[in-house]
């Protein structure tokens, strides 16, 4: 159960080593490692800065990977997102989460990820031939995230 | 009241952070946007298009009618786009 936001690269084998260790409770670990693109919306990137807001980032992430804790059986779970100038190739995010079994393992690995892209103080500005833009939230995010969405119909709103 | 503007609404607004003190009366996440808007052109434009700002309070995400007061961190800030 952990969270780092640094700007640092990270070594995804050794992170998934480090999280299973010696518990063989865990039967399916599920991996996601997100990498900057040289392409969006038709614009060349020669590299991307993520900005955040740091006091509420890991805030935020905590909450992201308690709530994914109350929501699935998981042995382990690791979110890890870097900010600062970052080039295409390079990692930017990698969550994982490991159960007895996988179905739990690639569902709470998904809802990681989907809550993380909407919920998450980060924002990339990106470098193109035209200049520097701020990235726009995608509706297609806030869709994603939305499956995981409790329905309940007690709901005071 | 400490105010935080990130990404486009720091460029717009040209600052990363200030301490105001808004007038008494100004006591929700609401009334305290629309007081920022009238404070100048930057803040103005900024704040326009009030469907595309989020704000936190306290490192919490907060709705129009929810409570700011004096000792409150206040950040404004676009939909996110991390991950």
């Amino acid at each position: 159960m952990a969270v780092r936001v640094q700007a640092e690269d990270f070594d995804v084998g050794k992170e998934l080593s480090a999280l299973t260790g010696d518990n063989h409770a865990i039967g399916g670990l599920a991996v996601f490692v997100g990498l900057v693109r040289d392409l969006a919306g038709g614009s060349e990137i020669s590299a991307m800065t993520l900005e955040h807001y740091p006091a509420m980032t890991e805030k935020m992430l905590a909450e992201i990977e308690a709530e994914a804790q109350s929501r699935w059986p998981l042995e382990a779970s690791l979110i890890i997102h870097r900010f600062g100038r970052l080039e295409p190739g390079d990692q930017i995010v990698m969550v994982a989460a490991a159960s007895a079994h996988r179905q739990a393992a690639f569902e709470a690995c998904e809802f990681l990820m989907d809550w993380l892209k909407t919920k998450a103080p980060f924002w990339k500005l990106e470098e193109t031939e035209q200049g520097a833009q701020w990235v726009d939230a995608r509706d297609s995010d806030d869709t994603a995230a939305a499956r995981w969405v409790k329905k309940n119909p007690d709901a005071a709103e | 009241m400490k105010l935080l503007y990130f990404a486009w609404l720091k460029t717009k607004t040209g600052m990363a952070e200030e301490d105001v003190t808004p007038p008494e009366g100004v006591a929700t996440v609401g009334a305290l946007l629309d007081w920022l808007e009238g404070r100048g052109a930057n803040f103005a434009d900024a704040l326009s298009d009030r469907g595309a700002i989020r704000v936190a309070v306290n490192q919490t995400y907060a709705k129009p009618g929810d409570p700011v007061g004096p000792n409150d961190e206040v950040a404004l800030f676009p939909p996110v786009t991390g991950g």
